[in-house]
Formats: structure tokens, C-alpha cells, sequence
């Protein structure tokens, strides 16, 4: 194998390494539906980042013990498939796996009606099949779209996205490269029809200034996505009959 | 070409207006304004906005008749799988119409799991499970026929308006069908080719549920089904 290659993050014209702008997302798609035997199901690209989410239940936890008598447990694993990265990583969970479990569990709490399902789990299942920076944030936006096709209540659907610093400017969307070698990453979740943001994280050093630019970026990105969500979960019932 | 439907699709988090009936928790009052919670359509129905949820799950309650599935046997009573988040309990005296003793009764001998029942929710309060009697007209045991699964939801479009839905295919079939709220259908028909067809209907109405003119497609389907199959 060869040395390590610089890459150049940011060219003359202002255009990053794969030709986005500074605040541009990566070409997104999603899908709903895509596990039979789950209760709700999505996937999720961010670019060459692809993650799969499932939803269970509500259901009695196998360990009984665990419940709660007033509402739901929301369950959430995340997780890298050992195929996931260009090395092979470690099916074990890995520390920085069950802190994402912890981050996107909480990104979801706010938004899901566990109320309604007292003594019962919801179990969410993100697997990521490709890593190319951004996975959380993916994570998030595939566990909301696959909440909303189990049919479980929310009160409005959440989209995550990452800013970042590269070379002092700020940008939107990061991949692996940009992760790696760039100054700070602050991925964001947030619900926009609650006005809510449901996951805020730094990494690395940003001004007051810069925090402020790089969630008004993120706000807009999340609307975005957010928006694409709607579409794709209108679509899958408004192209009944339609042939394939 | 794309059905048309009933109404408009609405998804989670989406503004309804102030005037629009929905079951709770499918739609939330924020402010003075209806949200819905979960995937639907918002149509009009005699000059009211209703929103009718497509997805969502079976909420136990009092009174209803549903079909479920002994999943294991307890000392006094089944543990019964009603397809909701709570397991359903059918106690064995209620069973059996009389006092009954583990000592001297063998639970296997009258239900065993894999078994359906068709009962009646008794006691449910969301602090406890479920509790079951068979005590009742056309209540117990499925002894025949075959037990298909549908959403819950689509379960008042297998019915149809004044029983419209049901009652073409029982008559364009001579099969019965039992469809009961907790998604499932319980269905007997003449031989297992009528039976084939009437799943296939069934699964057709799940999908196209909230789309205009699905009764004559489904009709359609059956007479087609029929004289491909030569029943």
C-alpha cells in the first residue's frame, strides 16, 4: 500500500474536495419499508454513507424487570457492520458505539409519545453498512423514517446533519476526509416542526460566532431533510397501483 | 398509473387545522391545532375532515372481540399473543366454565400453543394485561379455516362502509370471514383455492386501503381470480 496522499479540502474556487460547495449536502436518499419483518424500516445514504434502521414493538421486554409503569423504554443500538469500514472493524460493541446508542436514543426520546405504551419497549436497531463520515446524524434521520413507518405516534419526524471546520471556513455535511482532517465536526438533530433541536455535539473548537453560523447552516439542511423525509413517506402510499 | 385516493396523505408532525376528528394518540391538540402523529389521510366525510390513520398499533380495549394465538401455558391460565404490545391472559376457569384445579386439570388438553381463539377483552387498563374471556356466542376455539394478518388499521377497510366490503367478497366467494380489530381475519371458505383467493383480496385491500373505487377492484380481482383458476 502507498503512503498517505494529502488531499487538498478546500480548492481556489472555494469548492471542497469531491466539488461541494461549503454548504452543500451530499446527494441523499431514503427509503421506507425495506425489512419485512420489521415493525418500520428505512435506509439511508448521506453520500457513500449508508445506514439501515429498524424498529420493534411496542413490546414486553423480554427482561421484565426493566419496564417502566408510566411509559415506554426506547431502545436504541447503533452499530458498525465489520464490512462498514475499509479495515475491518470489530463486531464488538466499541465504547464510542454505545455512547452513539446513548446520543441518538436521546435524539429520539423527545419527539416519540412513549407515554401511550406504558410497560412495553420500542426497540430501534441502527446498523451502519458503509461509513463515510456522518453516520450518527445519518442514524437519526433513518430511525426517525423507520419509527414513522411502524406506525408508532411522534410528534414531528427528526433529521440529523454534521457542520464542520476545514481550513477556518465552516461546512456543511462533512464526509470521512473532511471528519479526519478538518478543524471541528458538530453534528445536530433537530425536529422543525417543533422548533426543537434534539442533539447538539462538538467536537474540536469553534467561536461563539461560529456555533451560531453552523446551526443556522445545520437548521436549514435539517429543514431540508426533514422535508425529503415527508416526501418519501407520503410516496410510499401515494404510488399505490403504480407499476414498478 | 398512481390510484386515486381518498383524501391527501399526511405524515407525523403535519398541521391538520383546528376542525379535524382524529383518535387520539393518531393526532395531538398543540395549541388549539391538530397534528398527526402517525402516517394517514385527511378526507371528507360528510362535510367533516377526518384524519384516518394508515399505520399504527393494536391498543387493547374493553369489549372487543379479537383473535389471538395461545403462545404458552401458565399453572391457572394461557398466555395469549393478541398482536398488541401487551400478552393477553385467559384464565383457565373462564375456559372451562368451571373451578378448576392445576392439580387435577391438564391445561394441554384443552388449548395448546399454536392454537386460536376467538375472545372477548374483558379487563384492560394499561397498568395490567389483558385479560380474556371466551364465555360468549361464537367465542373459543378455531377449529377450522385459516387466520390471515392484516394492519390493524386497514381492519374498518376489510369491513367497509354498512359491511359493504365484506359482504361482496363472502358472496363472490361463499367463504366467511370473521375480521377482527386486533388485525387479524379468520376466514372459512369451500375449498383451498376460494381460501388463496380471499388472502390475496385481503392483501390487496391492506395495500390499496385508502384508494377510491377499491371495492369494484377487489370485486374484479375475484371474478378474474376465479376464472383463471377455474373455481
Amino acid at each position: 500500500m502507498g503512503g498517505k496522499t494529502q488531499v487538498r479540502l478546500i480548492d481556489e474556487n472555494g469548492l471542497r474536495h469531491d466539488g461541494r460547495r461549503f454548504d452543500e449536502l451530499r446527494p441523499i436518499r431514503m427509503q421506507v419499508g425495506v425489512l419485512a419483518n420489521a415493525t418500520g424500516s428505512a435506509l439511508v445514504e448521506y453520500g457513500r454513507t449508508k445506514v439501515l434502521a429498524a424498529v420493534y414493538g411496542p413490546r414486553e421486554p423480554f427482561q421484565k424487570y426493566m419496564v417502566l409503569p408510566d411509559r415506554a423504554i426506547l431502545r436504541v443500538r447503533y452499530h458498525m457492520a465489520p464490512f462498514s469500514t475499509t479495515e475491518r472493524k470489530s463486531p464488538a460493541p466499541s465504547r464510542r458505539e454505545i455512547e452513539l446508542s446513548k446520543v441518538i436514543r436521546e435524539a429520539l426520546e423527545d419527539i416519540v409519545l412513549l407515554t401511550e405504551y406504558p410497560r412495553t419497549v420500542i426497540d430501534v436497531f441502527v446498523e451502519v453498512l458503509q461509513a463515510d463520515g456522518g453516520t450518527r446524524v445519518a442514524g437519526v434521520t433513518a430511525a426517525s423514517l423507520a419509527l414513522a413507518d411502524a406506525g408508532i405516534p411522534l410528534r414531528g419526524l427528526v433529521a440529523g446533519v454534521a457542520v464542520g471546520k476545514i481550513n477556518g471556513v465552516l461546512v456543511l455535511d462533512l464526509d470521512e476526509v473532511e471528519d479526519s482532517m478538518g478543524e471541528a465536526d458538530m453534528p445536530i438533530a433537530g425536529a422543525p416542526d417543533l422548533g426543537l433541536i434534539t442533539l447538539f455535539q462538538l467536537n474540536g473548537v469553534l467561536t461563539e460566532e461560529e456555533v451560531e453560523k453552523g446551526l443556522s447552516m445545520a437548521w436549514s439542511a435539517i429543514e431540508k431533510i426533514v422535508a425529503m423525509e415527508k416526501e418519501v413517506l407520503r410516496s410510499k402510499f401515494e404510488a399505490v397501483g403504480e407499476e414498478a | 398509473m398512481a390510484r386515486e385516493l381518498h383524501g391527501s396523505i399526511v405524515v407525523p408532525g403535519e398541521r391538520l387545522g383546528s376542525k379535524v376528528e382524529g383518535k387520539h394518540p393518531y393526532t395531538l391538540d398543540m395549541g388549539g391545532v391538530k397534528v398527526a402523529t402517525v402516517i394517514g389521510l385527511l378526507s371528507k366525510r360528510d362535510d367533516k375532515n377526518v384524519f384516518i390513520n394508515l399505520k399504527g398499533v393494536y391498543m387493547p380495549e374493553v369489549g372487543h372481540i379479537v383473535i389471538g394465538l395461545v403462545e404458552s401455558i401458565a399453572i391457572t391460565s394461557w398466555q395469549v399473543d393478541i398482536n398488541s404490545p401487551y400478552q393477553a391472559v385467559l384464565p383457565a376457569h373462564d375456559f372451562l366454565g368451571r373451578p378448576f384445579n392445576p392439580a387435577t386439570d391438564d391445561l394441554s388438553r384443552y388449548l395448546k400453543p399454536g392454537d386460536y381463539i376467538k375472545a372477548k377483552i374483558v379487563l384492560f387498563d394499561k397498568t395490567r394485561n389483558p385479560v380474556l374471556s371466551v364465555q360468549g356466542d361464537g367465542l373459543g376455539r378455531i377449529v377450522s379455516g385459516f387466520i390471515v394478518d392484516v394492519s390493524p388499521s386497514k381492519i374498518p377497510r376489510v369491513i367497509g362502509r354498512k359491511r359493504s366490503m365484506i359482504n361482496m367478497i363472502e358472496e363472490k366467494t361463499g367463504c366467511t370471514l370473521f375480521p377482527a380489530v386486533n388485525g387479524r381475519v379468520h376466514i372459512e371458505c369451500p375449498n383451498k383455492e376460494l381460501e388463496m383467493i380471499v388472502i390475496m383480496a385481503l392483501k390487496l385491500i391492506e395495500a390499496e386501503a385508502h384508494t377510491i373505487g377499491l371495492t369494484e377492484r377487489v370485486a374484479k380481482f375475484i371474478e378474474e381470480e376465479r376464472a383463471r383458476r377455474g373455481v
